[in-house]
């Protein structure tokens, strides 16, 4: 299915928001994620399902002011 | 000790000797009035040789995509040993600014969040009216919210009674460094709001405007782009972190009422007659 990852369109095959951390080498990193818009809790990404379109956002410390 | 140990030491027993005057920031006491970005520096390790030569006791940070960079300034940040103040930068809208403050508070393990919400691209003037429909939302949420505002006192008021213990006025808009803009306004917050905690954010250009708002009874300053974009930034993080010190300290020392006429300072009393 294709979904977009980060502003990127993607192809990917992952049913679930942890899977598909998994299937983008991003399973180690400190981030934090949202689905559509939404966050989404570490916790839930196991239960959290990715569908065709989604728009992911996976996020990580940057620097700021 | 070192230098800078004496130095938090002095703030914080000058600031214990007029414990009226004493604001936390939701209920925690820092060991200096200085917070410090950490954006735009010439590189980490300055960055960090400036975080410690400045004893700064808070550091802002923020989340973007990842992209391999912010696993590496992680490591760094922790690093640190100092408090981190996550931001909502880049937010328009109070939906966007809620929902990457629930990330922040995931991924940097804080519920202090410095709340921005722009509503003007060329100033980056905050849009009152989104700020504190985040600041509301945020509060119930159970953040610690440090909004950046202008220094409106209205929006100022109305942000208090939304639950936020700390506000974040500018001085002037980010990153020009014109120092005070308006000092009658930052003047008259300051006074009508003696019991929330006032950090002077964003518009300090030189140490000179950060010892300048201290010494009016802000709480604190944040900087960031005039200690990064300095031509030697570690000396600069200690100017300011002096300055500020300075400030704070001369508040509390209850500063003279300037006059319009001259008042000699030597006796005039025993004056020989010499002429």
């Amino acid at each position: 299915m294709t979904i977009q990852f980060n502003g990127d369109v993607r192809d990917v095959y992952a049913a679930n928001l942890h899977a598909l951390l998994q299937e983008l080498g991003l399973a180690g990193a400190r981030l934090a994620t949202a689905v559509n818009g939404r966050f989404v809790p570490a916790t839930a990404r196991h239960d959290f399902p990715i569908a065709s379109g989604d728009r992911v956002e996976a996020l990580a410390p940057m620097q700021g002011g | 000790m070192t230098s800078r140990s004496r130095q938090a030491i002095e703030w914080r027993h000058s600031r214990q000797c007029r414990a009226a005057d004493v604001r936390t920031f939701y209920g925690e006491t820092l060991n200096s009035p200085l917070m410090l970005g950490t954006s735009q520096y010439p590189s980490p390790a300055l960055l960090r040789d400036a975080v410690r030569e400045s004893g700064a006791s808070v550091v802002t940070v923020s989340l973007r995509r990842e992209s391999g960079a912010g696993q590496d300034f992680w490591a760094l940040v922790k690093q640190l040993g100092v408090r981190l103040l996550p931001n909502t930068a880049g937010c328009h809208t109070a939906r966007e600014a809620v929902t990457t403050a629930h990330m922040a508070r995931e991924l940097f393990e804080t519920d202090w969040i410095k709340l921005e919400v722009i509503g003007h691209t060329d100033t980056l003037q905050p849009d009152p009216f989104g700020l504190l429909e985040a600041a509301r939302i945020l509060n119930d949420d159970g953040f610690k919210v440090f909004p950046y505002t202008t220094d409106d006192l209205v929006l100022a008021e109305r942000l208090a009674d939304v639950g936020c213990g700390v506000l974040m006025p500018w001085a002037a808009p980010i990153g020009t460094g014109l120092g005070i803009s308006n000092r009658y306004a930052l003047r008259t917050l300051r006074a009508q709001l003696p019991d929330v905690t006032l950090v002077v954010d964003a518009g300090l250009g030189v140490p000179s405007h950060a010892a300048a708002v201290m010494e009016m009874g802000f709480d604190a300053v944040l900087l960031n782009t005039a200690v990064a974009k300095a031509g030697d930034p570690v000396a600069m993080a200690r100017a300011f972190a002096l300055a500020a010190q300075a400030g704070a300290i001369a508040h509390q020392a209850d500063p003279m009422e300037p006059r319009d006429m001259a008042v000699p300072s030597t006796p005039v009393i025993g004056r020989a007659w010499l002429s």
